[in-house]
């Protein structure tokens, strides 16, 4: 099968719905028996040896963190998608995306702020890597807020393509914003911020920082929550093609009651 | 399970998560069925899109 024709096919909403109404519920169950088993794994593990018990909350506030950049990352693919290719579907999963990727970026945001207490001694500093989260969220209120601002579908669907594409900067920022940046061979080197918050343990080029015994079931609770997410989305586009069935239905019924009106004899 | 001094700012991230997620997939829950009882209010008017109408117009021509 090629890709082109993976595309077409889920081009057409309606065979979008068969296929999303078959899978969503595989979708769903699997998310929720993978974050159980995470979570399970992330309370049997042992306690951190510097950060002790509250090495718990990394559990669910690392995932929450990925997520609400990779909800953006969506966001703004779909955007693309919309802006250049014109998918019929694009539009509605950038639309379904954003409250769930704001959802997620809050969790990192408080989460972040109840281990940071304990540890760092506040709750918030304004240092570059939690005021560039704090902006990814107000980026998510703004797309949701322009939209619903905008009477005209497509207007709005054109619009917020746009700002979320402009707004894709935040997730290098977000990323460079405790690491820095350093490219010799384009000559570029941006330093890191200075931050309280530590750099990535996961991702690394020498591999990742964390005990396997803590990693394993970090890495549990990130696929479980990634499917979570992807199951949230497909339901928020079904809801969107739904929404969007009923809008053209009005329509129509209006225009042929209006049809029928002036086509009745005056009275 | 003893969860330390900072057992009260574990206990509060999960219930966080827990209930934002849970508003979350209520939400989305419930705008699934009253989306799709609009539909089926709509459908049982009689109301059918342009499109399908035109070709059931032009179907039924002789």
């Amino acid at each position: 099968m090629t890709n082109q024709s993976i595309t077409q096919k889920l081009a057409n909403p309606t065979r979008f719905m068969s296929l999303s109404g078959a899978i969503l519920p595989w979708l769903a169950g699997l998310a929720v028996a993978v974050i159980v088993f995470g979570l399970y794994r992330g309370w049997t593990a042992p306690p951190d040896y510097q950060q002790g018990e509250t090495i718990r909350i990394m559990y669910i506030h690392v995932p929450a963190a990925w997520l609400g950049m990779m909800g953006y990352a969506l966001v703004a693919f779909s955007s693309f998608g919309l802006l250049v290719f014109r998918h019929p579907l694009a539009d509605v999963s950038a639309k379904a995306a954003a409250p769930i990727g704001a959802a997620f970026t809050l969790l990192a945001l408080i989460t972040g702020s109840l281990w940071g207490k304990p540890m760092w001694g506040t709750y918030w500093v304004w240092d570059a890597r939690l005021t560039s989260v704090l902006m990814l969220f107000f980026l998510y209120l703004g797309l949701m807020a322009l939209r619903s601002s905008i009477e005209e579908e497509t207007l709005a669907a054109k619009l917020t393509a746009v700002l979320a594409l402009v707004g894709v900067i935040i997730l290098p920022f977000i990323k460079i914003s405790v690491e820095g940046l350093s490219i010799p061979w384009l000559g570029l080197e941006i330093p890191a911020w200075n931050t309280l918050h530590q750099p990535s343990s996961v991702f690394r080029s020498d591999g990742p920082k964390i005990h396997p015994s803590q990693l394993y079931p970090l890495l549990y609770c990130a696929l479980g929550f990634t499917l979570l997410f992807f199951a949230l989305h497909m339901k928020g586009m079904r809801n969107e093609i739904l929404r969007r069935r009923v809008k053209a239905l009005r329509i129509a019924e209006v225009d042929r009651a209006r049809a029928a009106e002036a086509a009745a004899p005056a009275e | 399970m003893d969860l330390g001094p900072h057992a009260d700012f574990i206990l509060a991230s999960y219930a966080v998560y827990a209930v934002v997620l849970a508003a979350l997939a209520a939400w989305l829950l419930y705008d699934g069925v009253h989306q799709k009882r609009l539909l089926d209010v709509l459908e049982a008017r009689g109301a059918t899109r342009r499109s399908r109408a035109g070709r059931a117009e032009k179907n039924t021509k002789p």
